[in-house]
């Protein structure tokens, strides 16, 4: 038997990553926007189980709802992502630095 | 299991805004680029006919259909007809700057249109569900608007941060409500404040959720230290756009705010209320300092934007209905300052000129002494001078810290509201002082000059008759 908090380590280890990826990586644009789909699946992981041991539906109905809208969220990421190369030429993240102050 | 009907009458604004939105995105597609001008119009009577249907349908009594997801209160009324009302304006105020861009597409006001969808499912959410859908159709809808001007690497750049730092305080946000449902089994908030009254204030789970769901709402409001994407959107995107993410989706994210603190988590009052006081005073602080260095007037209201959160948290961290009234008064006051503010900016461009930094206000007295009369009265209402409504909305959420014995927080959003004033009154000293760089005659149309009068006119009518206004917000809390 799987227990519950075994779900939430899990899950809260993939978050804790998907953060760090977020705030260590300094190369791609693209790699901040797989960190950005991994939390979204954390947080999944951690409404599945909760749903399970509660014997409540709502949180897997909301599961659905957070996977149609990640990938709504995927299509503007990508849109200004081409939108970024076009003008820029380079999707590295050191290099989105021009607005300051 | 039988399936019952929900009652559709409180959603009718919703499905009439999302009805109209499809109906222009088709008329739209069979519109020549000189005929693009009816996109604009339609998108004006969807706003005006909205606010019809709202104030059709406003009623004392909280109403809750949608299986628990939806309710209509009168914080939603009055939040929903500011919100259609500062839409209106932006629009109106974008037209011309969109069109000497060649940005006037449809695709403006229908992400426009779209965004203010969202925040109307947002300020009308009774479930942690619908706050997400309505957060997220207003957030994805404003980073595509950031990204409008395509050959534009500032504005893609800026895009580009704020949907990346959006994204993770939205994911953010659910990590916190997975912990609140699994902490009381409900995503409904009504049902959730009952049951976290009955879990009581110590649960862990509880507290760690809340955090998470503190960071994610302190994202969206921009406060201190989650404001970084602020100056950079609010620089990087077409002014037109920064005037709208700067007005109406601030009361949005007051509304959530409301919604899931207030609404959702009353039993926790402490802890949030700990949380709010360090953004609050962080807010002010930083914002009103770093505001100081800004030699560019579009970061410099986006400093003078983040410092504004702060005093519209004090409001909502006192906990009494005083202080959420003060704190929607302080919402709704920023939101018809800042849309002046961003008027003034888009009035003094052209194409090819953008006028947005400060020396670009020498000698406005000399080239236009009206609107150089309405830009100090914007500056001094966001500065919190006497008698502008800047002014009243400061001294109504102070007065709600002092009433709950916070004099010390008080104490430090004066003293910082003071060392903010030098740089609003920089801006009146460039316009009155200094000889003119610019000799150019401003081009704005008379549609333009109208509404911006009315809105400077404004600030200072609600100014010298505070009370109704206020009475209003108060009355909306109940």
């Amino acid at each position: 038997m799987v227990a519950l908090s075994d779900y939430l380590t899990v899950g809260a280890i993939l978050f804790g990553l998907s953060m760090a990826g977020i705030f260590v990586n300094r190369k791609n644009v693209i790699i901040l926007l797989m960190c950005i789909e991994l939390m979204l699946l954390a947080v999944n992981i951690n409404f599945i189980a909760f749903s399970y041991y509660l014997s409540d539906t709502a949180g897997q109905i909301f599961v659905f709802f957070i996977l149609t809208v990640a990938a709504a969220e995927a299509a503007i990421g990508l849109a200004i992502l081409v939108v970024l190369f076009r003008n820029r030429g380079t999707i590295n993240v050191d290099e989105l630095g021009t607005l300051k102050g | 299991m039988n399936f019952e009907t929900p009652d559709f009458l409180p959603v009718v604004p919703e499905l009439f805004v999302l009805g109209m939105a499809c109906l222009i995105l088709v008329v739209d597609l069979f519109l020549s680029d000189r005929s693009r001008v009816v996109t604009y119009l339609m998108s004006q009577a969807t706003l005006v006919g909205a606010l019809v249907v709202t104030l059709g349908l406003s009623s004392p009594i909280a109403q809750v259909t949608m299986n628990g997801t939806f309710v209509l209160d009168p914080m939603a009324t009055l939040l929903k007809s500011v919100v259609y009302i500062a839409s209106f304006v932006a629009f109106l105020y974008a037209k011309d700057y969109l069109r000497a861009r060649s940005l006037f597409k449809g695709e403006f006001f229908l992400l426009g249109l779209f965004a203010v969808l969202g925040m109307m499912v947002l300020i009308s959410a009774h479930s942690m569900l619908t706050v997400y859908l309505g957060l997220e159709l207003m957030s994805l809808s404003l980073y595509a608007m950031v990204a409008l001007q395509r050959n534009s690497a500032t504005a893609s750049e800026a895009a580009m941060k704020y949907f990346i730092l959006g994204a993770m305080a939205s994911a953010m946000l659910l990590y916190g409500m997975s912990m609140l449902y699994g902490a009381t089994g409900t995503l409904d908030l009504g049902e959730l404040g009952a049951r976290v009254q009955g879990a009581g204030p110590s649960s862990l789970v509880l507290v760690f959720g809340l955090v998470f769901l503190i960071v994610g709402i302190a994202f969206k409001l921009g406060a201190v230290p989650f404001h970084m994407w602020v100056p950079d959107v609010y620089h990087g995107a077409p002014t037109a756009v920064t005037l709208f993410v700067s007005s109406a989706p601030k009361l949005a994210a007051f509304a959530m705010l409301m919604r899931l603190l207030v609404d959702g988590l009353p039993g926790l009052h402490g802890h949030w209320q700990d949380m709010l006081i360090l953004l609050a005073v962080l807010s002010v602080a930083l914002g009103n300092v770093l505001a100081i260095a800004q030699a560019n007037i579009k970061r410099l209201l986006a400093y003078s934007g983040i410092s504004h959160v702060g005093f519209l948290l004090m409001g909502v961290l006192a906990g009494t209905p005083e202080g959420y009234a003060a704190g929607m008064y302080y919402a709704i006051a920023y939101v018809i300052m800042t849309l002046g503010g961003f008027g003034m900016v888009i009035l003094m461009s052209r194409a090819g000129f953008e006028a947005d930094r400060l020396e670009d206000y020498k000698g406005l007295n000399e080239r236009s002494p009206w609107f150089a009369l309405m830009m100090l009265i914007l500056m001094f209402s966001m500065a919190g001078v006497p008698p502008f409504l800047g002014f009243w909305a400061k001294l109504a959420v102070l007065e709600a810290v002092v009433s709950i014995d916070l004099i010390w927080v008080a104490v430090v959003a004066v003293v910082f509201s003071v060392i903010g004033a030098f740089y609003y009154l920089r801006v009146v000293k460039y316009m009155y002082f200094d000889k003119p760089e610019d000799e150019h005659s401003l081009v704005a149309g008379s549609d333009l000059r109208f509404l911006l009068s009315a809105n400077g006119l404004a600030v200072l009518g609600l100014g010298i008759f505070p009370g109704s206004l206020l009475a209003l917000c108060a009355s909306a809390i109940g």
